[in-house]
C-alpha cells in the first residue's frame, strides 16, 4: 500500500489468484498457499482480512510453518523471515526429526516455544503429519480460536510437544493440561534458547476481570501504536458483570473480537492475553493492561 | 420501456463482447456462449481468466488457466494463438494492427499479427495490461507504478512510478492519459506529456471496473455506491475537479460500469444484480434490470448502443433492449 506500513501490506498476486479460483465454484475444498522459504507471512495473512473481495469469499484457517530441525539454528541466524514465520504460525511442524539428536530436538523445540508459545508443535519425519493437524484448524475463527487450543496461554514451560505418537485428543475442549503453574501475572518467553537471540518475543499477560470501557479502547490504541511490531495476538477476556467469555485475535493492526460462549462454572474468570512481536515494550504493555482492570 | 431477453448460464461471467452483432458471454468455466439465431457455445479453455474483443470486434481474445491464448471468431471457430505451459494467462489486451497482449506471471507478451512474439519481464507480477490507442505501445500495471513498452522497437521502456500496487490499466482514447486502478481504494493517473500525477481517491471500495465515455470525455468507474465519473475534457484531466456521482444507492455497491458508445450515458451494474442507465448531463436514471441473484460482473453495448448485454457472478445473463 501507498503508506508503506507493514500492517496494510497485502499480496496482490494472491488477491488475483484467489479471485480467479473463487469464480469457479465447487471445484476445490480449500486453498493451500505455499510461500517461498523467504516470504514474509504477514502480507499473506493480511490479504485474507484486508482485501474485501478475498475476505467475502474465503476465510483464513491457519498458518502452518514447516521447520527443518537440522537447519533451524542456521536459518535463525541468517534471516528474519525464519523467525517471523515461526512467530506467525498456528501450527509448527518440526521436520527431519530423524536427523537430529534428542538433545538437538529439545533445543529446537525450546527455541520455537521461545518465539511462539501459542503454536501447536508437531514432530515429523519427511513432513508426515495427519491432515487434520494442519487443515480445518479454525485458528482465526473467534468461536474456535482458543477452544481448540487447550494449551493456549497455559504454558509456563515450553515442554509440551505433540510428536507422531502424541496421545492427546486435539479437538477436545476439556483437554487436561499437565502443568498448572503458579506463575506471576506475566512472563516472557524471550531468552530461553541458546540458538535464538530473541528478536521476536512473546508477552503473556494475566489479570482478573476487566472493564470493557477501558480494555477495548486500550487494545485498539495499543494495536494502533504497536501494530507494526505485533505479529500476532490472542486472548480471552473476562469482562466484569459479563457472563460470556470475550475472545480476541489479531495480526498487526487488524484485531477481531467477539463474545464466544458463557464462562463455565469450573473455569476461573480471568483475562489472558498473549502478544508475539518485535521490540515490545513489555513494561508499558503490562502497566497499561493492568490499568484496565475493573 | 426496456425489455430483457434473459440467458441463464451456469458460471461467473468474466467478459462480454459483441462480435458481428452477436453478444458473446465469456464464462469462468471456459465456455463462451453466444446468441446468434439461438443459444450456441464453444469451450475455449479449461478455466477462463480474461477476455476482450480485438480492435475491429471480429474476434474474442481469451486467456485461460490452461496457459493458452485463443481467438474465437463470430462463426464459432477457435484459433490457438499461444500456449505458454502450465501457467495462468491472467490478463489480455487487443492492440492495433492485430497485435495481442497477454500477461503470465511476471511477464507481459506481445504477439504480432505475423506470428512474431516478444516477452517483457518484470521484477514482480504483471497485474494488468493495455495497448495505447495509437502506435505500438503496451502499458503494464505493476507494483509501485506502470511500465510503458515499445514492442515494435528495441527502445527502452518508460517507467512511471507511484507507490502501491497497481492492478488494472487503461489509456484514455486520445492517448494523453494513462490511468491505473489500485489495490487501495483509488485510481492513479499520469498525464503522459509531462508525467504529471493524478490521484483519484475517496472510494469506499476497490475500483475494479472502468469505462471511457464517447470520445473519451469522461471516465466512469465502480468502487462506490454510485458510479464515479471523472471529467477528462480539460488539459490536465480531472485535476481539481469533482467527479459526477450517478445512480447512487444506499444498500449496495456499483460493480460494473459501461459507457454508451455514442451518448453521454453509462450503464451501471450493482452488487445485487440491478442495472440502471444514467445520463451525465442531468443525472436522470432509468431502470434496465431489477436486482437478481448476484453481482453484475460484465456488460457491453452493441455498436449502435441500443442493446446492452450483461452477465453476473451467478451466471444470470441477458440482453436489455432499451428501445423495447
Amino acid at each position: 500500500m501507498n503508506n508503506g506500513c507493514v500492517c496494510c501490506t497485502v499480496r496482490g498476486d494472491l488477491v488475483r489468484v484467489v479471485e480467479g479460483l473463487t469464480r469457479r465454484t465447487g471445484r476445490f475444498d480449500a486453498i493451500v498457499v505455499e510461500t517461498t522459504g523467504l516470504a514474509d507471512p504477514a502480507p499473506v495473512a493480511q490479504t485474507f482480512f484486508m482485501d474485501d473481495d478475498v475476505r467475502a469469499k474465503t476465510r483464513l484457517d491457519a498458518v502452518v510453518a514447516l521447520v527443518d530441525a537440522k537447519h533451524l539454528p542456521l536459518r535463525l541466524k541468517d534471516s528474519n523471515e525464519a523467525e517471523d514465520q515461526i512467530a506467525f504460525a498456528d501450527v509448527v511442524i518440526v521436520n527431519k526429526t530423524d536427523l537430529v539428536t534428542p538433545e538437538e530436538l529439545a533445543t529446537v523445540e525450546a527455541t520455537i516455544r521461545a518465539i511462539n508459545p501459542m503454536a501447536r508443535i508437531h514432530r515429523a519425519e519427511r513432513a508426515g503429519v495427519a491432515l487434520n493437524d494442519v487443515l480445518d484448524r479454525g485458528a482465526f475463527d473467534l468461536k474456535r480460536v482458543l477452544d481448540n487450543d487447550p494449551h493456549f496461554l497455559e504454558h509456563g514451560h515450553p515442554d509440551h510437544v505433540c510428536g507422531p505418537d502424541c496421545e492427546h485428543d486435539h479437538h477436545h475442549h476439556d483437554h487436561e493440561h499437565g502443568h498448572d503453574h503458579d506463575h506471576g501475572h506475566h512472563h516472557h518467553h524471550g531468552a530461553a534458547s541458546p540458538i535464538h537471540d530473541a528478536g521476536v518475543k512473546s508477552l503473556s499477560l494475566r489479570a482478573g476481570e476487566m472493564d470493557p470501557k477501558k480494555f477495548l479502547p486500550w487494545l485498539e490504541k495499543t494495536t494502533q501504536i504497536d501494530g507494526p511490531n505485533i505479529l500476532r495476538l490472542k486472548g480471552i477476556i473476562a469482562f466484569a458483570d459479563d457472563p460470556d467469555r470475550f475472545v480476541v485475535q489479531g495480526v498487526h493492526m487488524i484485531v477481531e473480537g467477539d463474545h464466544q460462549r458463557p464462562w463455565r462454572d469450573d473455569e476461573k474468570r480471568e483475562t489472558r492475553l498473549v502478544f508475539i512481536g518485535r521490540d515490545l515494550d513489555t513494561e508499558r504493555l503490562q502497566r497499561t493492561f493492568e490499568a484496565c482492570l475493573a | 420501456m426496456p425489455t430483457i431477453a434473459p440467458l441463464d448460464l451456469d458460471s461467473h461471467c468474466i467478459a462480454i463482447a459483441w462480435l458481428d452483432d452477436s453478444p458473446h458471454f465469456a464464462l469462468a468455466d471456459g465456455v463462451v456462449h453466444r446468441l446468434d439465431n439461438g443459444h450456441k457455445w464453444a469451450e475455449v479453455h479449461d478455466g477462463l481468466l480474461a477476455a476482450c474483443p480485438d480492435a475491429d470486434h471480429a474476434r474474442l481474445i481469451t486467456g485461460g488457466e490452461d496457459g493458452r491464448v485463443t481467438a474465437l471468431s463470430a462463426d464459432g471457430k477457435v484459433e490457438m494463438l499461444a500456449e505458454i505451459g502450465r501457467k495462468w494467462v491472467t490478463s489480455i489486451a487487443a492492440g492495433p494492427q492485430g497485435a495481442v497482449g497477454f500477461a503470465v506471471g511476471r511477464s507481459a507478451y506481445v504477439l504480432f499479427a505475423d506470428g512474431k512474439q516478444r516477452e517483457f519481464q518484470h521484477p514482480r507480477s504483471v497485474e494488468g495490461i493495455a495497448f495505447a490507442p495509437k502506435g505500438m505501445r503496451l502499458a503494464v500495471a505493476r507494483y509501485n507504478g506502470a511500465t510503458l513498452h515499445f514492442p515494435a522497437t528495441d527502445g527502452k521502456p518508460t517507467e512511471l512510478e507511484w507507490a502501491g500496487a497497481h492492478t488494472g490499466i487503461t489509456f484514455s482514447p486520445d492517448g494523453k492519459f494513462l490511468v491505473t486502478t489500485m489495490q487501495e481504494n483509488a485510481l492513479h493517473g499520469w498525464k503522459l506529456a509531462d508525467g504529471k500525477h493524478m490521484r483519484m481517491a475517496g472510494y469506499p471500495g476497490k475500483v475494479k471496473c472502468f469505462s471511457w465515455s464517447a470520445k473519451g470525455k469522461w471516465l466512469a468507474t465502480s468502487g462506490a455506491p454510485g458510479a464515479i465519473v471523472w471529467p477528462f475534457q480539460a488539459k490536465d484531466g480531472p485535476m481539481g475537479k469533482a467527479p459526477l456521482e450517478l445512480g447512487t444507492r444506499g444498500d449496495t455497491m456499483v460493480t460494473q460500469v459501461c459507457c454508451h458508445p455514442t451518448e453521454e450515458i453509462a450503464a451501471i451494474g450493482y452488487g445485487d444484480g440491478m442495472i440502471l442507465a444514467a445520463r451525465f448531463a442531468d443525472q436522470k436514471e432509468i431502470l434496465l434490470r431489477r436486482s437478481g441473484k448476484g453481482a453484475i460482473t460484465a456488460m457491453a453495448w452493441d455498436n449502435e448502443g441500443r442493446r446492452l448485454a450483461f452477465g453476473s457472478e451467478t451466471g444470470e445473463s441477458g440482453v436489455v433492449d432499451i428501445a423495447g
